[in-house]
């Protein structure tokens, strides 16, 4: 699973319909630290999340075990919104490092 | 599978039912040699590791596997922790 944050919204009228009234978003994957990853997904929204927010994304064919996923096609869903985001504080100290060099 | 290193956690309050009482963990996957490479990535627990502690985990479908008959929407799993590698040179 990756860290994102929703940067979108997709509108489709046309589509298979087994997607119709599942809400699809934007998602921009980004480091544990918050910076931004090269890169977007559109994945199906399962957890009622908001703009700008920091969500889980489970893609892959673990996607549509999702909920209310079962049997459509999806390779990308939103399943958590992430409250925070701890690192050991030892891999920090080694972040820190790397980016002072 | 691959190897990794258990660098954090993830809180999330809202999320799947079936990710209740899962812990979240942010692993960084490593080389044969224990380098770090590629992207951080979010994994479930399933063998109750710790900080910093070296595991291999599992990716794809199979990662919801070890919590049968449940399933969990998950496509990593730390599946083991690592207590030594032995490695050939050639490797």
């Amino acid at each position: 699973m990756i860290l994102a944050r929703i940067v979108g919204t997709v509108v489709s009228t046309r589509k298979d319909p087994r997607l119709e009234g599942q809400k699809l978003l934007i998602v921009k994957p980004i480091s544990p630290e918050g910076a931004d990853e090269s890169g977007y997904l559109i994945a199906v929204d399962t957890v009622d999340s908001g703009f700008r927010e920091t969500v889980l994304v489970v893609s892959g064919s673990s996607a549509r075990m999702a909920a209310d996923c079962k049997d459509r096609p999806v390779d990308a869903a939103i399943i958590g919104v992430v409250d925070s985001v701890k690192l050991d504080s030892a891999h920090e100290a080694e972040l820190a490092v790397a980016r002072r060099k | 599978m691959q190897l990794g290193r258990v660098i954090g956690t993830v809180v999330a309050t809202m999320k799947d039912s079936r990710l209740l009482g899962q812990r979240l963990l942010v692993v960084q996957p490593l080389d044969s040699h224990g380098k770090e490479t590629g992207r951080p990535l979010v994994a479930l627990d399933s063998v109750g590791v710790g900080a910093g502690e070296t595991i291999y985990w599992c990716r794809g479908r199979e990662a919801s596997f070890p919590f049968l008959p449940d399933e969990v929407p998950t496509e990593a799993t730390i599946v083991g922790i690592v207590d030594e590698i032995n490695l050939s040179s050639r490797v």
